[in-house]
């Protein structure tokens, strides 16, 4: 059974369309690869299903199911609390993502207790485990202590145990490595990937980078321009991929046993076919 | 630095800003022209008279003789008498200080009221017909300054609608049962609530007219800096634990973007309280503006001296209590 459904979404900006008729599945405690260069729209899909789209952008069609509730349909409140209780966002940026005024303790267990009715003791414990969990010593000191008063690292931690505060059925990572250092990078994935197969959360890894994928997804989806080029296995994909375009990437990413390496450019010639294929998508529905 | 010696170096520098001010005050008055002595005689008196008056007040000195005799009296808690009523000028100016501090502090209060709640509303409704609505009250606002304000406040709740009383404190048939001239405090802790509505609807216009531009200032400020607040990661995150648009600008944005409409009232507010010399005349308020206009009329130097002065050190106050609160609501400078 899939948790997550997205169905033929489509987005635009204005007029310029940013998702083209996107698909994809999460089902039950698995973990899936959403992988494209910057600008792609990885994280426009992790919007979309967590409700924070900015304004600017316009869902024209298509449907996004959650555990059987169709979400786009929902009144937006009831959107919020499902998601609130059900879903939860590791994010890109650890110096942003905290609240520079509140104390840490708070910030993990504000959901519990305002959105899910725990009490405000209950989720004190919570929280202490959840910090345990994710290797931060001194948990009760971490509790007390501003954002600023943390590394990157310890903050990244601290987003970790907070998503997985309220046992979500799905959790979206956007990137949650990328702005780590290098050293800290692995530990975090390893972090995550061992939280992820003890709570059975089903997980939507976005990343651009398929050594990472290699390691901990079982299925991945390519995106190029908001159109989604590849839907497969893990194990298929790394075995030869269907699109010209995902094999080029993986023809082009180095090592995946060194996941510090960047992408060295996929060819022209294939890119300008993908940007064909798009101008032909695009033409068939209407869109300029 | 530690709060401590955060607030010495505070005092000192209002020391040396007090003492500069003092110096200024006491030579421009005495340059400009117009004798305070020849405004209290009778037309036709003589040399001698006004000799006579001059030693009185020591004005046969010269500048500096002068100045060092008001600087001592000054230390030892004597600003001089007043040459217009032969009062002492510390009593008069501390008789007075209330009704303006009630006032100022009143405008303040609705200024942030006013402006908090434009630019929460402005912020909830982004993008709107609203927004636009309060961006131009915004822009009128800003560009009428608080005498002209309190013209059209006379005209509309004075003349068109007249509900709240023009001019005054206070309504003189009122008995006053109070021992300090704070009277709207006076009023509340004596629970005299019938003195209190007739205060308030004194400083209605008054204290409504210094608010005004205040209050777009703050409204504009606040807004701008909570709308880009809204967008940071953190507000975002906290959309995705299920919380809804009220909650994540009242507990999540706004306790960030706060800090520079903070920094920013209390620089507005010594102008606020500088506006409050010519609104009070306009309302024929009781206070230490009405009573400086006054006294810069009779050319009264002692008692321009100790109301300059007196401003001067409100001023100064605010800002140092500007500046502690906002180290108490930033928690990087309060660890740092
Ligand atoms: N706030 C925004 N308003 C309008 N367009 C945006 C906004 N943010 C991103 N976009 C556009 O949406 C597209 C997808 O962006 P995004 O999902 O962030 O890409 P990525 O795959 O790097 O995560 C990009 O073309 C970008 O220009
Ligand atoms: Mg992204």
């Amino acid at each position: 059974m899939s948790f997550l459904t997205i169905e033929n979404l489509s987005a635009f900006v204005g007029p310029a369309p940013i998702l083209r008729d996107v698909s994809l599945t999460v089902t039950a405690g698995e973990v899936r690869g959403l992988v494209g260069e910057s600008g792609a729209g990885k994280s426009m899909i992790g919007k979309a299903v967590l409700g924070t789209l900015p304004p600017a952008v316009r869902v024209a069609s298509g449907r996004i199911v959650l555990e059987g509730e169709d979400l786009l349909a929902m009144r937006p409140r009831d959107r919020r609390r499902v998601i609130g209780a059900r879903a939860a966002l590791i994010p890109q940026d650890p110096l942003t993502a905290l609240n520079p005024s509140r104390r840490v303790g708070p910030q993990i267990t504000n959901r519990l207790v305002d959105i899910l009715g725990w009490t405000r003791h209950d989720a004190q414990v919570r929280a202490l485990e959840l910090l345990d969990e994710v290797h931060i010593p001194e948990p009760e000191r971490v509790m007390r202590a501003y954002p600023h008063e943390l590394s990157g690292g310890m903050r990244q931690r601290i987003l970790i145990a907070s998503a997985f505060a309220a046992e979500p059925r799905l959790i979206i990572a956007d990137e949650p490595t990328t702005a780590l250092d290098v050293t800290v990078q692995k530990q975090i994935l390893r972090l995550i990937r061992e939280m992820q197969a003890r709570h059975g959360t089903a997980l939507l890894f976005v990343t651009h980078d398929l050594g990472v994928v290699s390691k901990i997804c079982q299925s991945l989806t390519v995106l190029y321009g908001g159109k989604v080029l590849e839907d497969t296995r893990v194990g298929d994909f790394f075995a030869g991929p269907t699109h010209p375009y995902s094999a080029a990437l993986l023809a082009a990413t180095p090592k995946y046993t060194d996941p510090d390496a960047s992408l060295t450019p996929v060819p022209e010639a294939v890119i300008d076919g993908v940007r064909a294929e798009i101008e032909a998508f695009d033409r068939m529905h209407g869109h300029v | 630095m530690t709060l401590i010696r955060r607030i010495l170096l505070r005092l000192l520098t209002m020391a040396i800003t007090l003492f500069g001010v003092a110096v200024i005050v006491f030579f421009v008055i005495r340059v400009v022209p117009g004798n305070p002595i020849a405004m209290m005689l009778p037309p036709g008196a003589g040399e001698e008279d006004i000799a006579r008056l001059k030693a009185l007040y020591g004005l046969d000195k010269t500048i500096p003789e002068q100045f060092v005799i008001w600087l001592s009296g000054v230390l030892h808690g004597d600003f001089g008498t007043s040459i217009t009523t032969r009062q002492p000028v510390l009593g008069l100016v501390l008789s007075r200080l209330p009704a303006t501090i009630e006032l100022s502090v009143m405008a303040l209060v609705v200024a942030v009221i006013i402006g908090g709640a434009l630019a929460l509303t402005g912020t909830r409704r982004r993008g709107t017909r609203t927004e636009g609505a309060i961006d131009v009250a915004n822009g009128m606002a800003l560009s009428v300054p608080d005498f002209l304000w309190g013209l059209v406040l006379i005209l509309l709740f004075g003349v068109l609608w007249p509900v709240f009383h023009i001019s005054g404190r206070v309504s003189p048939a009122l008995d006053l049962p109070f021992s300090t001239n704070f009277y709207l405090f006076e009023s509340v802790l004596r629970l005299r609530f019938d003195i209190w509505a007739d205060l308030v609807s004194h400083m209605f216009m008054p204290s409504l007219a210094l608010a005004i531009p205040l209050a777009a200032i703050i409204a504009q400020l606040l807004k701008q800096s909570l709308k880009e607040t809204m967008n940071l990661d953190y507000v975002t995150l906290a959309r995705t634990k299920g919380y809804g648009e009220n909650h994540v600008i009242t507990r999540e944005a706004l306790p960030n973007a706060v800090l520079p409409t903070l920094t920013l009232i209390g620089v507005q507010f010594t102008f606020l309280i500088g506006g409050t010399v010519i609104i009070e005349r306009l309302f024929s308020y009781e206070g230490l503006g009405n009573m400086a206009i006054d006294a810069v009329i009779n050319r009264d130097l002692p008692l321009i001296q100790g109301i300059v002065i007196l401003f001067a050190l409100i001023f100064t106050v605010v800002n140092l209590v500007v500046d502690l609160t906002y180290a108490a609501l930033n928690p990087r400078l309060r660890h740092g």
